[in-house]
């Protein structure tokens, strides 16, 4: 039937007034391109980790422990022939790179908020348009929200990583619980407010299942928000995934994090800062950056909630 | 009103249920036997026999909870394997570094913030106004450790003005108590002040459009009789609510901060137990910590009826 394909095809392709519109905002709210441009090159920094000069991140080696930012080590090659390794932030206790280690902690960091983000704003919006649409189920299902927001997040993932044995997907999953329920409150608000409009009745009384008219009429709605509190639940999965590290509960301390580099220069702060600084000064320029993405986002997506914190 | 606070304390009772179960099904959805895991790895088999006993492993787990419960309300949370102690007389004992860093950050972190948002607003599009944002957006993106470390790295290390780390009971010497507070309770407020500068900031400027305060100017009322006693005072029901909020982001902070300043608190504690897989300690801290969050945030939920008459309920 290309009588009805055609219009579709064009749909496609022009992007309406609205979308438009959105595009050009985005690229004017200097917070959102500066927020993304910080954020695109730390993922560049740590995609490209092996090409940028770096060592084996997880490589020990004892004859360079403790050295300051600058440090040129002299090692020799399989053949015999010597070459020099330029510490540029020191190394650790353990004589790791901690430049290496910095560079290749931006995927672990990134990796962890991406995912977190997208799992539970994933389970949040499906458990968000049952209770939203299911009003029976509404009652129960809060309550239990409630109860697990009742929980202060940070202590909610340390109780979750400490029953499992420590490792990337329980260092996930810890985080993604705690951040669920403010995804299904934030999904379950949108329908609530959005059953009740005359498109939705109309949509009702023209006979449109219950299924295709959440997915067509209700879940358009609830994306703007939801793309806002994935950047923020991004911004908190990094820092949890962080304080775990450094508390040495979260991913084993030979993988290259920021969190598990701070742990490793604990003990020796005093006398060598620069294992604490440098990851410090990444994570924070990473949150920043996605605080900013996201602050410019709601700005932009969702004004409604510029109000809101 | 009291019916209002007692209708409010029944509500929470839902909620610190649905805790319980939580906290109560962590350790029925490890794989394992709880009994052992209860009893630490230094535990023979009979230790394993006795608890299991104790809990009454062996009975449905609807009975389980209920004895577990009943433990728990009578203020028995078990012996903690690791310290080898009375839960209960364990979190007795680290309480009070907890208190005392917690309350000094609330107090830093109202006498800063609150002025801070009322100074932004009332230069709304200044430099000022700008430097406050700044500073919230940065307090809200560095971690609460790497704050801690550079604090320590300038007051502590580089200018020698305060001590490293440690802490030390009131009962031995004010001075030392407050000396070893300031820089734990300033790194764990900047995080607090933050949120309450950006709420404050954004209360007061949408009363400040309202009609009274166009009369209070009209009638020739300096600004600062305006700002203090118009603004601020209408502006003050989502400042507490956020007061509130916040302190979900101070009892995480904690368990940081007192990592970072070696803090003996509940904090610290925490972190302990959990690396010692000492659950029945780690089991006690959570419920603990939910109790006073649920119960902080209803005296919040009361405390709009004091501050706004036309609350009622």
């Amino acid at each position: 039937m290309p009588a009805v394909e055609a219009p579709t095809a064009i749909d496609s392709v022009r992007p309406t007034a609205l979308q438009t519109g959105v595009r050009a905002r985005l690229l004017k709210s200097p917070t959102v391109v500066v927020g993304a441009a910080i954020l695109v090159m730390i993922l560049a920094i740590g995609l490209a980790a092996p090409w940028l000069d770096t060592v084996d991140p997880a490589a020990i080696n004892p004859s360079v422990r403790n050295k300051g930012p600058g440090f040129v080590e002299l090692a020799r090659n399989a053949d015999g022939t010597q070459r020099t390794i330029e510490h540029r932030m020191g190394t650790d206790t353990l004589g790791r790179d901690v430049y290496s280690r910095v560079l290749y902690g931006a995927r672990t960091s990134l990796l962890v908020g991406v995912t977190v983000a997208a799992i539970s704003v994933a389970i949040g919006l499906c458990i968000g348009l049952i209770v939203g649409y299911v009003r029976w189920l509404d009652g129960i299902v809060m309550r239990v929200m409630d109860g697990v927001m009742a929980i202060p997040a940070i202590l909610l993932a340390i109780a979750v990583v400490s029953l499992s044995s420590a490792g990337l997907v329980a260092v996930i999953v810890a985080i993604v619980i705690p951040e669920i329920p403010r995804v299904v409150r934030l999904v379950r608000s949108v329908v609530l407010s959005v059953r009740e409009e005359p498109y939705v009745e109309a949509a009702i009384s023209v006979g449109t299942p219950t299924l295709p008219l959440v997915i067509r009429h209700i879940l358009p709605n609830t994306i703007p928000p939801l793309i806002v509190q994935a950047t923020y639940i991004v911004a908190v999965a990094i820092l949890i995934e962080a304080i775990l590290s450094f508390l040495g509960v979260g991913i084993p301390p030979e993988t290259p994090t920021w969190g598990n580099i701070m742990a490793e220069g604990r003990a020796l702060f005093r006398i060598f800062p620069h294992n604490i600084l440098y990851p410090g000064i990444f994570l924070a320029l990473t949150i920043l950056a996605v605080n900013m993405l996201g602050d410019g986002l709601r700005d932009t997506l969702d004004p409604r909630m510029k109000k809101r914190l | 009103m009291l019916a209002y606070i007692a209708r409010r304390l029944l509500a929470t009772i839902p909620v610190m249920a649905v805790v319980a179960v939580l906290v109560f099904s962590m350790l029925r959805l490890t794989s394992g036997d709880p009994a052992a895991i209860i009893a630490g790895a230094a535990a023979n088999s009979q230790d394993i026999v006795d608890i299991r006993q104790k809990l009454g492993l062996d009975r449905p787990i609807v009975e389980q909870f209920a004895i577990w419960i009943g433990h728990v309300l009578s203020g028995d949370f078990g012996e903690s394997f690791f310290f080898k102690k009375q839960v209960a007389d364990l979190i007795l004992d680290r309480v009070g570094p907890t208190l005392a860093l917690a309350t000094f950050t609330m107090v830093w972190s109202v006498l800063i913030a609150v002025p801070l948002g009322v100074i932004a607003a009332n230069r709304q599009g200044t430099w000022v106004d700008r430097l406050v944002m700044g500073f919230s957006v940065l307090g809200f993106s560095v971690p609460v450790f790497v704050i801690g470390y550079t604090l320590i790295y300038v007051f502590s290390i580089r200018l020698n003005w305060l001590p490293v780390q440690g802490y030390q009971p009131i009962a031995e010497g004010l001075g030392g108590f407050i000396q070893r507070l300031i820089l734990p309770s300033l790194t764990l407020s900047v995080i607090y002040i933050a949120l309450i500068a950006r709420i404050t900031r954004t209360s007061i400027l949408e009363v400040l459009g309202e009609d009274y305060i166009r009369t209070a100017r009209a009638k020739g009322l300096p600004n600062r009789v305006v700002l203090m006693r118009h603004a601020l005072r209408n502006a003050a029901v989502p400042i507490i609510t956020v007061i509130g909020i916040g302190i979900a982001f101070l009892i995480g902070g904690v368990v940081v901060t007192e990592s970072v300043f070696s803090i003996p608190g509940l904090g610290r504690l925490t972190v302990d137990a959990v690396l010692a897989r000492d659950y029945p300690t780690v089991q006690a801290v959570i419920l603990l910590f939910s109790i006073v969050y649920v119960l902080l945030n209803l005296l919040v939920d009361v405390a709009y009826t004091l501050l706004d008459p036309r609350i009622r309920y």
